[in-house]
């Protein structure tokens, strides 16, 4: 009848006592954090300092120390939302395809005759042929410059998309090429902005792609939106130009084959450059803040071999010619050749200061995003309003549960006695999972645990008003404890799959602070189901085994 | 026999459909008060739903609105809302307001000039002022949230109908529709009628009553299920006030300690939170009532089939809905 096998007792209370062990870190938030940093510290560098081996022992080092993660909203921090110009990686596409096609093209001249290239959408290549009834040739040509896709769901398609408008031949990239594309750039993007965020060196930053073309930052304990802004925002990419000339009053269309940017320093002052690069900032190794000659803040530099030939063969061939350094489409310096630089490094002097030049030298170490970017949502949260949360969510936490035992054991007796401490140990147990799982608590998933307080006394009442009816049809108490568990039980399951539905709902579709909430909904849900089903039961069985009392009263 | 605090007497035989006239026809009234209602006034969304930026400040020197908005006034920001917050958690020094700044031109969500420049506006009429919380949501993810947060209510009702439909009868699932319908009509209507702020937190607030609320109505189904395979005979407006009555005690125990968890929250757990635990609060009354008083009524009204337990293996499940009486 009434009976527990041992071995499912020892289950139940084994994973009673886990739960426990493994939320016991967040009571001691502070000492465990700076522990767990003491150890990845000493983990990164090799070294042990007195102060680190200090900070190390704060917390033994056998008990468990993951801690669950504060949300932005409770720990302060910056967080964004960016969407990431894919189709700028299209018009790079093209524009370096162009000068290939058109000598693949002039090539064939005798038969297409001239052609030019049309203003269009970035996006294509838009090419007027002054022979139109070659076109088959022209497209055959174009052809023959595409590739295959580089991708596992683009295997056996091409490249380009090339199709004729009456004279026009027009070219994109295809379908499969854009998605090759777009996955590459979004996987470029996330690195590189994670390298930079890692720069700053703040804790756990979170970045991940949200969707096609935007990425989601989370960076705990930085100042404000605006500086993590400022350190991803920035594309960063560098390229050396050879200069044509200097000019204030800029051209609008500019010669083919050049382009005209404005000067920095100088305002007004527009440089005509070259449109190829000399060498581009792929090619660095190593950016680093410096000071010039005069003393002034600058950014030093080192290339790799390939753009260390390349650099010094220009230097050597144009001394005595000027070359300008761009950066994001803006000419930072333009100094003059003095002589043949062979060695691969160089500085980039210009109007910086300490800080300027540091973060340049960040950004250039990083790399260059492959696109610009919009952000389309920010959110700053100090750290003092994110510790004023805790606190009232922790004082209402206390209040509610100490309201909810008086209240159950009120209402129930030893019964409701039971119940607390089922409760004390679904705390518990849902602290642990949240932390062995490495969940965000957020300010709404404190108020989910409040909830899952009221709402986990829901299965033992169900319970419990059971055994009260049972007990009235009188057939013994022991068989009243049994059909009250038993006959409980399909109404609990419903109740609790259809607030499971909504749970899983919130967590696919909300974001941020919801998505907390869900989680902690979902794991107070299981806890909440496990301590008011099993460990109430050992504890009613155990007692009952112990006292058989004739008759009992819930 | 030991002392035992009782909210429900031992046996109840309350008539619950006595008043099914006023209490059903009333609930229907007051639904399409609250739609009606909102339709009208409005909800006061906030910048999740209707792209902007919002700036927590706090000074410990009293807020003055209208100095804040003189201070604001020259840099031509558009709409500008300035309200200061209360709340009993709050030191004698603490001051706090919220600012609220109509969203600017293009998809950006705001650019570090424009904020900057409000934060030194603001410094010039008080030097302590600090900027705690600084949100700011561009037009175009405002307009994909609205749409995501009124796809996971339709979802979520819609998953839970599935689900009751499966587990019980296709009556049982109208009337858990039309509780829900009621509760998520009635929530969404106070706020309109008090003006609260409306963001995404809301809409979580709104996901779990629905959790909640059919949580209550599936008890009581559940033994209406019950009731319904060992009374064979008696008549099934018996039978839902009987299973009512039943659970009665349960609904108003569970009702009672979500209640006084939220209202600890409500009291003790700070502004930021306010608005979405008042939803909740306001949830759990209203889904208590709608799974008393609404969904019953609705299966009572549709009837339902009487031969639980009884295996049918003839025809397509379908026929079932033939057999409703």
């Amino acid at each position: 009848m009434l009976q527990i096998p041992l071995w499912k007792r020892v289950i139940i209370w084994g994973l009673c006592a886990l739960g426990v062990l493994t939320a016991l870190p967040n009571l001691f938030y502070d000492r465990v954090e700076r522990h767990n940093d003491a150890v990845a510290t000493i983990e990164r560098t090799g070294v042990e300092t007195p102060e680190l081996a200090a900070e190390r022992a704060l917390w033994p080092d056998w008990l468990p120390s993951n801690l669950v993660n504060l949300g932005l909203d409770l720990r302060g921090g910056a967080h964004l939302l960016a969407e990431v110009h894919l189709e700028d990686v299209y018009k790079a596409r093209m524009d370096a395809l162009w000068p290939e096609m058109r000598r693949a093209l002039a090539e064939a001249r005798a038969e297409i005759g001239g052609i030019r290239r049309l203003p269009s959408d970035p996006s294509e290549l838009r090419i007027r042929i002054e022979r139109p009834e070659a076109m088959a040739r022209a497209v055959e040509i174009a052809n023959s410059l595409s590739s295959n896709v580089v991708s596992l769901s683009g295997i056996g398609q091409r490249d380009l998309d090339i199709t004729a408008e009456g004279d026009t031949l027009v070219i994109r990239l295809s379908e499969a090429e854009r998605a090759a594309t777009d996955d590459r750039t979004m996987a470029q993007a996330l690195e590189i902005i994670r390298r930079r965020v890692d720069e700053v060196g703040t804790r756990e930053p979170t970045i991940m792609r949200q969707g096609t073309n935007r990425i989601l930052i989370q960076v705990p304990g930085i100042g404000s939106a605006a500086e993590l802004k400022e350190l991803i925002g920035t594309t960063a990419r560098l390229t050396f130009h050879p200069v044509i000339g200097r000019t204030t009053e800029p051209d609008p269309t500019p010669r083919p084959g050049t382009i005209v940017l404005p000067s920095v320093d100088e305002p007004g002052v527009h440089y005509i450059l070259d449109e190829v690069p000399v060498v581009t900032g792929e090619d660095l190794v190593d950016a680093r803040p410096d000071f010039d000659q005069n003393g002034r803040p600058a950014v030093s530099f080192r290339f790799n071999p390939s753009g260390a030939r390349r650099f010094g063969d220009y230097t050597a061939a144009n001394v005595g010619q000027l070359f300008a350094i761009v950066l994001d489409n803006e000419v930072i310096s333009a100094p003059r050749i003095n002589q043949h630089i062979p060695g691969g490094s160089g500085i980039i002097t210009g109007n910086f200061t300490v800080e300027s030049a540091t973060n340049l030298a960040v950004l250039l170490r990083a790399g260059a995003l492959p696109a610009g970017m919009t952000f389309l949502e920010e959110r700053t949260i100090g750290p003092e309003l994110g510790q004023d949360s805790i606190e009232a969510g922790r004082i209402a936490a206390i209040i509610g549960t100490v309201g909810v035992v008086v209240f159950v054991i009120l209402s129930y007796g030893l019964f409701g006695v039971f119940t607390s401490i089922a409760l004390g140990l679904n705390i518990a147990m849902l602290f642990g999972i949240l932390s062995t799982i490495g969940a965000t608590l957020t300010l709404p998933g404190i108020a989910g645990i409040v909830l899952t307080v009221g709402m986990a006394v829901d299965a033992n009442v169900l319970i419990f008003e059971r055994i009260r009816e049972e007990l009235r049809t009188a057939r013994g108490p022991a068989r009243a404890i049994e059909l009250g568990y038993e006959r409980a039980m399909s109404a609990i399951v419903d109740a609790n799959i259809t607030t499971f539905i909504t749970a899983l709902i919130l967590f696919f579709l909300g974001s941020g602070p919801v998505k907390g909430f869900a989680v902690t909904l979902v794991v107070g849900l299981v806890t909440s189901v496990f301590t008011a089903i099993w460990v109430t039961r050992v504890m009613v069985v155990t007692w009952f085994e112990r006292r058989r009392p004739r008759q009992i009263t819930v | 026999m030991a002392f035992r605090l009782k909210l429900v007497p031992d046996q109840t035989n309350i008539d619950f459909f006595r008043w099914a006239g006023l209490t059903f026809w009333g609930s229907i009234a007051l639904v399409v008060l609250s739609i009606l209602y909102t339709a009208v006034a409005g909800l006061n969304f906030g910048i999740d739903f209707r792209g902007g930026t919002t700036i927590r400040t706090e000074a410990a020197n009293p807020v003055d609105v209208a100095e804040y908005r003189q201070a604001l006034a020259p840099l031509n920001l558009g709409d500008v809302s300035i309200s200061e917050v209360f709340d009993p958690t709050f030191g004698e020094n603490k001051h706090v307001a919220m600012l609220r700044i109509q969203a600017q031109e293009g998809d950006e969500a705001i650019t570090p000039e424009i904020i900057q420049a409000v934060e030194q506006a603001l410094k010039q009429v008080d030097p302590t002022i600090r900027f705690t919380a600084v949100e700011s949501v561009g037009p175009k993810v405002s307009g994909e949230l609205i749409r995501t947060a009124i796809w996971s209510v339709l979802a979520g009702v819609a998953a839970i109908c599935v689900y009751i439909w499966l587990r019980f009868e296709w009556q049982f699932s109208v009337g858990a529709l039309v509780a829900l319908i009621h509760d998520v009509a009635l929530t969404v209507g106070i706020f309109s009628l008090f003006q609260i702020k409306f963001d995404l937190s809301i809409i979580a607030a709104l996901l779990t009553i629905l959790g909640y609320s059919i949580n209550d109505t599936v008890v009581v189904f559940d033994r209406l299920r019950e009731n319904l395979i060992k009374y064979k005979t008696r008549p099934l407006r018996d039978l839902c006030n009987l299973s009512a009555n039943e659970t009665l005690s349960r609904t108003i125990m569970t009702s009672g300690t979500t209640l006084l968890a939220l209202i600890a929250l409500l009291v003790f757990g700070g502004d930021v939170i306010r608005g979405f635990v008042f939803a909740m609060t306001w949830g759990v009354i209203v889904g208590t009532y709608s799974s008393l008083y609404v969904a019953k009524n609705i299966v009572l009204m549709l009837g339902v089939k009487r031969d639980w337990g009884v295996k049918k293996d003839d025809g397509p499940a379908g026929t079932q809905f033939a057999e409703g009486k």
